[in-house]
């Protein structure tokens, strides 16, 4: 299954782009999908762990199941106001 | 009145977006970007967000705060791109028949949205260098800015 993760603020700096692209077998999680982009974009792997997911506009947890045609985002600590 | 502009905001058009007959108290809190941060000077910041998402969240917070306190009317407002210092980057506005239930709602409002809501400000620095911020995820950075 592929799924395409959006990156944003230091994330995409780090990575060089603003969205990532996975191959994965499913069911897919958001934990796998932590280590698969610590593996695809090795710059994120020191701050994968301080961010958060979202799957179509929600967050997640590390147990969320990721259905095919989702949106994911990684989101690295807010800091809007 | 939920939304993401680039625009400069408008507090007169916030406060009238909450405004109502019922509502003795307006409570209106503007975030304002800042030039010093200890002894570091801020040129200008840059926000940018996850829009979609963002949205979404401040229409939920907007809600939960309608159901937790007697409040008629709720705003929210961030703004996005290139903010000037002194501007306001976000403005939360609530109404209510009586004030303190929309002190506590407009309080409330904008600890969750520095929580949850998927926005992020870079800091262009006097001395050179721009920093993303993002709360919690270094312990410590030196002069520079640079990990």
């Amino acid at each position: 299954m592929n799924v395409r993760v959006k990156l944003f603020a230091l994330t995409q700096d780090l990575a060089g782009t603003s969205e990532v692209s996975l191959e994965l077998a499913p069911p897919v999680t958001i934990a796998a999908i932590r280590l698969a982009l610590a593996e695809a974009a090795p710059a994120l792997g020191p701050i994968l762990p301080s961010c958060a997911f979202a799957v179509d506009n929600e967050y997640s947890t590390n147990a969320t199941e990721v259905r095919d045609q989702a949106e994911i985002a990684c989101l690295p600590p807010v800091s809007g106001g | 009145m939920i939304e993401l502009t680039e625009a400069p905001i408008d507090a007169e058009q916030i406060r009238l977006a909450v405004s109502s007959p019922q509502c003795g108290a307006i409570v209106l809190f503007l975030g304002t970007t800042r030039q010093f941060t200890d002894a570091k000077e801020t040129l200008t910041l840059t926000y940018t967000a996850y829009a979609p998402m963002a949205q979404s969240q401040m229409e939920k917070l907007a809600a939960q705060a309608q159901a937790r306190w007697p409040v008629e009317k709720c705003a929210i407002v961030h703004r996005l791109g290139e903010v000037p210092i002194g501007e306001a980057s976000v403005a939360v506005a609530v109404s209510s028949p009586h004030r303190r239930d929309a002190f506590e709602a407009a309080s409330w409002l904008m600890d969750r949205l520095k929580e949850l809501v998927p926005v992020w400000k870079k800091e262009h620095w006097a001395q050179g260098g721009t920093d993303w911020v993002h709360p919690g995820l270094f312990p410590s950075q030196d002069d520079n800015g640079v990990q």
